[in-house]
């Protein structure tokens, strides 16, 4: 599949955005009030750029980014519909919340706020992933762990931009930094097995098939179609080289997980570094969850490529 | 929520205009839908005798033939050296009095230094007329490079040949061979019988070295070697001949196969036909054991034997000696095999195949016909066993006997003219040769005079030449002459070498008609432009004028002097002709006109009414009237109507006459093309049931044939297994006759001109080291492509934007090379580099491309940089216009001996990998050409949306 | 209205036969010119006449080589919307863009509400909706909705663009949903099959195989001839000696 960079961004910066958002409204559920103004109007604000920001950027995909208001009224059938609807009552019901928060309202009306905040920010990155899990044509995303892993990512994205939040106003909190470990550490486990299981799973899908002459049969292209590439060519036929997507897979792994993992544990052992290793392990993870959306997309087979060269997908 | 509301039913025109298509052979009929007064599509026309309805993928792509921003705009006069495509842009006026005089100069002192040649002509029946008026006799078109192998050999055996000549009878053929056909004259018709083929499940059998197209979805694919078919005819005909399975009673009735040939080594009637004293041929009656006339019905005539003429000579009966040649130890299907690929097994069930066909499975039909002794039969019976064939059998130098054998095939299976055969389209049968000569001697040239007749013919032994008394031709094109002397079509493919080479003499003007001869019409590019561009030592062009007609920026714009910009085909007058190609249908003859459906938008003129003004200018006899006025002032649609070319034959044959009733020969009716056009633009006569089979021997037939002037006379065809014409040039060779060939000649025409067809190696293979170049190459066109006049189209540039080169796989890997690499391919004369898609359907020995789709850059109205020039490629760099020298360092045309046909599928080459390192882009490559038209192409077409507004 | 139809009245759809398709491409521009003026006008082209030529067709015709030496054989294949019976393209539309009809089962994608996101071209699984550049919308066989019930045109052409134009006959048009109309019966005779069937979106279009080959692979070569011996006579005397027969004419 054609990585596109709008939507990379949109499933990272969103993700990031709504876990983050998810993590308020759990610390509002959860924690005794300390109500901060700073922290909140920070906070928050992130949370909404990194969503909003993300959703911007999936418009740029559209060919009509001016009726994408129609994208809510199918959420009866389809996951994308869903996660809109989702997205704006998340950031709907998030943007009460944080008023309540930021005017500290009392806590029993910010908790009435902050749980279906909670449940509609995690629904939102649910849908994100049910889009592509729920679609057969892509091997790779139709994966059982799919959606878990883009929940578990912005979790832990979530956490992380939290964890330096919090660092950066100069409240180091051990207890966000043991989160985003945990859960970037657990992303890592889910995100070895998902490689695991798409490299693991057999090709049933042959060329023979797909044209209609015998799933065994050998089947080669001859003449194609047109000589130049077409649409489905380029959004569906890219496919990155297996040598590359190794190194790619390695780089996510000390870049998403590896290095913020050990940051976080020293902004844990001598918080005065706090902000400065916050700060790096949120950008090294910025770096490494882009790269594996990118291979997301790049390492997906579409089936429609067996029309175009492939012998099994 | 509720489904939205589709308009399914817009009306999808104003109008519908009914007209012909032009881009192929074929000549479909089209419905040309209007809205808004621009063209909305192009669908078939249902009630046109050629596609019934249907249309094919360039046919449906009209529409952007149209649309193309390559279009010529205006006159263009050259101000730039010739090639560097500098021009500015003139009035019609400046245009056409710069013609006139170039033109008049030529006719006042040497009508010879016009070089008139028309390409893709549709219109040959007038630009032909137009240079016999001139005076010139260098005209054809190009035939000379399609397929004149094919129509000469068929139209001396038995006065018809494949595509527009006849086409087998789709409707009961049970067994239908194709030998080399890509997408050849007849696409639709052929696609939409073999379709019918699929449904009865008639077996089709492909003979091509390359499985695409039709070839893929025949029931049987022998990929034979190219150049190689005619032994596998030959061995096919060996089989026939050994297990009995010809049909005697056919030769007897309808062929020379009874007739008597001298045998008496050294005389100069040796090899002719045994005459009485009235010259009628004779043959020996079994009944009476004694000579007999060979015309009289009431004769038993032997096949065999060897009998003793009046004068003590020794004569045999022609069928003797063609059984002799096919059954000798040559055309064993062992001795094919060798030389084809084809394995001997396959050969002897084919045979087998087609004898059962043709003897046990034959097709009566309860049709009353009249036979040409006058007596009547209840029913006719066809052995329905067919073939087509094209390219692959004639673009090769031994084209022309290969072709002989498959007619003779045919022959023996008794298949011409028969339900399930081979069926005779109108005017053909003509007897065989057919008795015009070819005009143009040099006593019948002559300044400010007119020619005597039309150039081309057939000649019928060495007197009918284009030579003067020392042999050297009269032609540019060496057309008739020694070098070709059966060039029913002339030669276009060696103008402008002969021209630039002044051999045998040099040229004035040159003038083209759509024939991208400065690109793929040309063999041997390179020096194609190198003889365009060539200079004297003043510095002035070896070829001093070149008036070129195109509708488009093509790349032989560039190499002309005054450009005349045509019309696309919706904005013009044309005549589908039966004096010329005609469209007809084994049951009628039909012909059709164009008419215009759409204004020009731009200041250009229909190629034919510009040639009827400058005839007119010019003062030719034709094009004026007795007091120097023009003849036909209403230009092209006046022509048509208005022309005679013999009293009461004009260019159409329907609703003739003053009121329109006649057909054939008729007085001109002014409202004809009112007709033509209320009719769907063509018209087809509907022979009479007892008129539609045996036509060569059909009374019937035959005297309506005569009535409209198809035929001089209603005297039966016969077919000709035994082809006399030959072996006079044969005896003129050994000394014999007054017209005698220059010595270098003899050993050629005796070898070649045997009145009986046999197999040669191509020559290219034999004059090259063919160790150093293993591998045969040839082309096809894509059927997307086919015919059709360039890559400007923008979809169908879509489907082909590059091309390249197919070989086989296991090939490939001995090779060491893989899919996708890149290769050179190298010739005796040069070499090209291209990408490689592998397959399994190729004869391995050959590789293949698509033909005409690499462009030279900025041609065509398309970027510098586009697909077609950087990775769209042509062969023709490789392919020599001229053999490697011989005989005392004279080169011949690379063509065929006996025809002149250009013998571009004789390529012989060698394959190897180009470096990893080299840039992955094709070579040669020439300069970019500026665009003579300077509109810059749009960067997205969306025309469409105009035709849904309710959308926008 | 991306909620399937419960069922629909019939199925309309296309059955191709791949054993006479000669891929001619007269089924792809003859759809790429009814329908750049027609329901889904334009379908575009961009840079058509530059280094990158590429726009939206409904209709494309591959050829593939299947199997391998003596009994490999060439397959030209079109390729087009299958009209799936349960087809995931709509299902996924989150503006109800697409949609299959109730009436005949067309899927059909409402140009003026697809926002072009492109999601149903990844859902589904045949190549048969192209995104639209110059447009912004996503283009899809329609079926030539605009000919099949347009009364301006004469009744024998109510047909789609393709199955009109091609040459060879190779495309029938007819419901598929009712067992005795002709498409219907031709996949029974035919064997007609489902592309990808283990997909699971029922497509409706039908894809009749190529028959068995009648070549070497299948046929039995006859008996090579015995060698002439004397006693029998040559080739040529004893095809001589046949051909000696009392011949009328």
């Amino acid at each position: 599949m054609h990585p596109a960079y709008s939507v990379i961004l949109f499933t990272t910066s969103s993700g990031a955005g709504f876990g983050l958002l998810a993590w308020l409204a759990f610390g509002i559920l959860t924690s005794p009030p300390a109500s901060s103004f700073t922290f909140y109007l920070v906070a928050f604000a992130l949370a909404y750029t990194l969503a909003i920001g993300g959703l911007l950027c999936s418009t740029f995909h559209l060919g009509h980014p001016e009726r994408a208001w129609r994208a809510l009224s199918q959420w009866r059938t389809s996951w994308l519909s869903r996660e809109g609807v989702a997205a704006i009552a998340a950031l709907g019901i998030g943007a009460l919340l944080a008023l309540a928060a930021l005017a500290d309202v009392p806590v029993w009306l910010q908790r009435i706020l902050a749980a279906p905040t909670l449940v509609l920010a995690l629904a939102t990155v649910w849908c994100t992933g049910m889009i592509y899990e729920t679609l057969p044509t892509i091997r790779a995303w139709s994966h059982v762990l799919t959606t878990e892993v883009y929940l578990m990512l912005a979790l832990a994205s979530g956490a992380l931009v939290l964890t330096t939040i919090l660092a950066l106003l100069g409240w180091p909190s051990p207890g966000a930094a043991w989160a985003a470990i945990v859960l970037l550490a657990l992303s890592a486990l889910m995100k070895a097995i998902y490689w695991n299981g798409i490299d693991a799973a057999p090709r049933t899908f042959t060329v023979g098939s797909a044209v209609g002459l015998g799933a065994g049969t050998k089947v080669r292209p001859l003449l194609e179609a047109h000589t130049e590439a077409n649409f489905v060519m380029r959004e569906m036929g890219y496919r990155v080289a297996r040598k590359h997507a190794d190194k790619l897979r390695l780089m996510v792994m000390a870049f998403a997980f590896a290095v913020p993992i050990l940051l976080l544990v020293l902004l844990i052992a001598k918080p005065v570094l706090g902000p400065f290793a916050a700060t790096l392990a949120t950008i090294s993870a910025g770096i490494g969850l882009f790269t594996e959306r990118w291979l997301f997309f790049a390492e997906a087979q579409h089936v429609v490529t067996l029309y175009y060269g492939a012998a099994r997908a | 929520m509720s489904e939205p509301k589709v308009a399914t039913s817009v009306p999808p025109a104003d109008e519908i205009k009914t007209t012909t298509c032009y881009m192929c052979a074929c000549r479909c009929g089209i419905q040309v839908h209007l809205k808004d007064g621009k063209v909305r599509y192009i669908d078939g026309n249902r009630k046109h005798p050629v596609n019934r309805g249907v249309i094919c993928g360039k046919g449906s792509a009209g529409i952007m033939q149209h649309y193309a921003p390559s279009r010529l705009k205006a006159p263009l006069l050259r101000t730039g050296p010739r090639g560097s495509g500098q021009f500015k842009e003139i009035t019609w006026e400046e245009a056409l009095t710069t013609a006139t005089s170039w033109l008049s100069q030529v006719r006042a002192s040497d009508p010879r230094k016009l070089a008139m040649f028309t390409g893709r002509d549709q219109s040959q029946s007038l630009t032909g007329w137009w240079a016999m008026q001139f005076g010139t006799p260098n005209f054809a078109a190009h035939g000379g490079f399609c397929s004149v192998n094919m129509a000469a050999a068929g139209l001396y055996t038995f006065g018809g040949s494949f595509w527009e000549f006849g086409e087998p009878d789709w409707e009961h053929t049970k067994y239908f061979l194709l030998f080399g056909v890509a997408e050849d004259h007849g696409s639709n018709p052929i696609k939409a019988a073999l379709g019918k083929l699929k449904q009865r499940s008639a077996k089709i059998v492909s003979v091509n070295p390359v499985r695409t197209g039709y070839n893929a979805i025949a029931d049987e694919w022998l990929g034979v070697k190219p150049g190689t078919d005619g032994v596998l005819v030959g061995a096919l005909i060996h089989e026939l001949f050994r297990t009995n399975n010809v049909d005697l009673d056919y030769l007897v009735r309808y062929t020379n196969a009874p007739w008597l040939v001298i045998q008496d080594k050294g005389a100069k009637d040796d090899g002719l036909f045994a005459r009485d004293a009235d010259g009628k041929v004779l043959a020996w009656d079994k009944t009476t054991d004694s000579l007999a006339r060979a015309d009289r019905t009431d004769i038993t005539p032997a096949l065999v034997g060897e009998f003793t003429l009046p004068d003590g000579r020794r004569a045999v009966p022609s069928f003797r000696l063609l059984a002799e040649r096919f059954l000798s130890s040559e055309y064993t299907p062992e001795a094919a095999e060798k030389i084809c690929g084809v394995p001997a097994g396959t050969i002897r069930r084919i045979a087998e195949e087609m004898a059962d066909v043709a003897f046990q499975q034959t097709v009566t039909l309860p049709i009353k016909w009249t036979d040409w002794a006058g007596r009547e039969h209840d029913s006719i019976t066809g052995r329905p066993v067919s073939v087509h064939a094209m390219r692959g059998i004639s673009a090769h130098s031994n084209g022309f006997h290969t072709c002989r054998m498959l007619h003779i095939m045919q022959i023996l299976l008794g298949t011409i003219d028969v339900p399930g055969g081979f069926r005779y389209k109108a005017p053909f049968p003509r007897p065989a040769p057919p008795g015009a000569r070819p005009v143009g001697k040099p006593e019948q040239v002559k300044p400010n005079t007119a020619l005597p007749g039309m150039h081309l013919g057939f000649v019928h032994g060495p007197e009918d030449l284009l030579v003067d008394a020392d042999g050297k031709p009269s032609r540019i094109d060496k057309a008739f002459s020694w070098e070709a002397p059966i060039a029913a079509h002339g030669m276009m493919q060696m103008v402008i070498t002969n021209a630039a080479l002044a051999d045998p003499y040099p040229v004035d003007v040159l003038f083209m008609y759509m024939a991208n001869m400065a690109w793929n019409s040309s063999m041997n590019i390179g020096a194609t432009l190198d003889y365009l561009t060539a200079t004297n030592e003043d510095g002035s062009y070896k070829i001093p004028k070149v008036i070129y007609s195109d509708a488009y920026a093509s790349e032989t714009v560039a190499y002309a002097d005054l450009i005349l910009p045509d019309t696309t085909y919706l904005e013009r007058y044309d005549c589908i002709s039966l004096l010329d190609r005609p469209i007809s249908e084994p049951d009628g003859p039909a012909d059709a006109i164009r008419h215009p459906v759409v204004a020009p938008d731009r200041n250009v003129r229909p190629f034919q009414d510009v040639l009827i003004e400058l005839g007119a200018r010019l003062g030719l006899p034709g094009f004026t009237k007795e007091d120097g006025t023009p003849r036909y002032p209403g230009g092209y649609p006046d022509y048509i109507v208005n022309h005679e070319r013999s009293p009461g034959v004009g260019p159409l044959a329907g609703w003739r006459g003053a009121d329109g009733s006649k057909f054939g020969m008729g007085e001109p009716n002014p409202k004809q093309l009112e007709r033509y056009i209320e009719n769907g633009a063509f018209h087809l006569h509907h022979l009479e049931p007892g008129q539609r089979y045996m036509k060569h021997a059909n009374r019937g037939y035959l005297e309506f044939a005569k009535s409209v002037g198809f035929i001089p006379h209603a005297d039966p065809i016969v077919f000709q297994l035994y082809c006399e014409p030959l072996q006079k040039f044969r005896l003129a060779a050994r000394g014999h006759g007054s017209v005698q060939p220059p010595d270098r000649y003899r050993q050629r025409i005796e070898r070649f001109f045997d009145p009986l067809p046999f197999w040669y190696a191509p020559f290219e293979g034999g004059l090259i080291d063919d160790r150093a170049y293993p591998m045969h190459a040839v082309t096809q066109r894509p059927m997307a492509m086919y015919h059709a006049w360039g890559s400007q189209n923008a979809w169908l540039r879509q489907i082909h934007a590059a091309n390249r080169l197919f070989m086989h796989r296991d090939r490939a890997r001995e090779l060491g090379i893989g899919d996708d690499d890149w290769v050179w391919i190298s010739s005796h004369i040069g070499r090209v580099k291209a990408q490689v898609q592998l397959m399994e359907g190729v004869n391995p020995d050959t590789v293949w491309t698509w033909n005409a789709i690499g462009k030279r850059a900025g041609a065509w109205g398309l970027d510098a940089d586009a697909p077609e020039a950087t990775r769209g490629f042509l062969l023709n760099h490789l392919i020599a216009e001229l053999l490697p020298p011989r005989d005392g360092g004279y080169r011949y045309a690379n063509a065929d001996p006996v025809t002149g046909q250009a013998a571009w599928y004789d390529l012989r080459v060698r394959i190897e990998k180009a470096p990893a390192a080299e840039v992955h882009e094709t070579f040669p490559r020439f300069e970019p050409l500026p665009s003579p038209t300077g509109i810059t192409p749009p960067a997205v077409s969306d025309f469409g949306r105009a035709f849904n507004k309710d959308r926008a | 209205m991306t909620a399937l139809p419960a069922s629909t009245k019939r199925k309309l759809g296309l059955v191709i036969d791949l054993d006479t398709c000669v891929g001619c491409q007269a089924c792809a521009t003859s759809c790429k010119e009814w329908n750049t003026g027609g329901y889904s006008a334009p379908l575009s082209d961009i840079d058509p006449y530059g280094a990158d030529p590429h726009g939206a067709w409904l209709n494309r015709v591959h050829a593939y080589d299947v199997g391998e030496g003596a009994t490999s054989r060439t397959v030209h294949f079109p390729r087009s919307c299958l009209h799936c019976e349960t087809p995931a393209c709509v299902t996924v539309c989150p503006t109800g863009a697409s949609y299959k009809r109730a009436e005949d089962g067309i899927v059909l994608v409402n140009p003026d509400t697809c926002i072009g996101c492109k999601l149903c071209s990844w859902a589904c699984a045949y190549g048969a909706r192209e995104f639209d550049a110059a447009d912004g919308v996503m283009k899809k066989c329609t079926l030539c909705v605009d000919r099949i019930y347009n009364e301006h045109l004469p009744e024998e052409d109510r047909v789609p663009a393709c199955v009109r134009a091609c040459p060879t006959s190779a495309r029938h048009f007819g419901d598929l949903g009712d067992p005795d109309s002709a498409v219907s019966q031709l996949v029974k005779q035919r064997g007609g099959v489902d592309l990808l069937p283990e997909m699971g979106f029922k497509p409706v279009n039908k894809y009749l195989p190529p028959r068995p080959r009648r070549d070497a692979t299948t046929l039995a070569a006859p008996a090579a001839p015995e060698t002439a011996s004397p006693s029998n006579g040559s080739v040529m005397d004893r095809f001589f000696t046949w051909a000696d027969q009392m011949l009328s004419r």
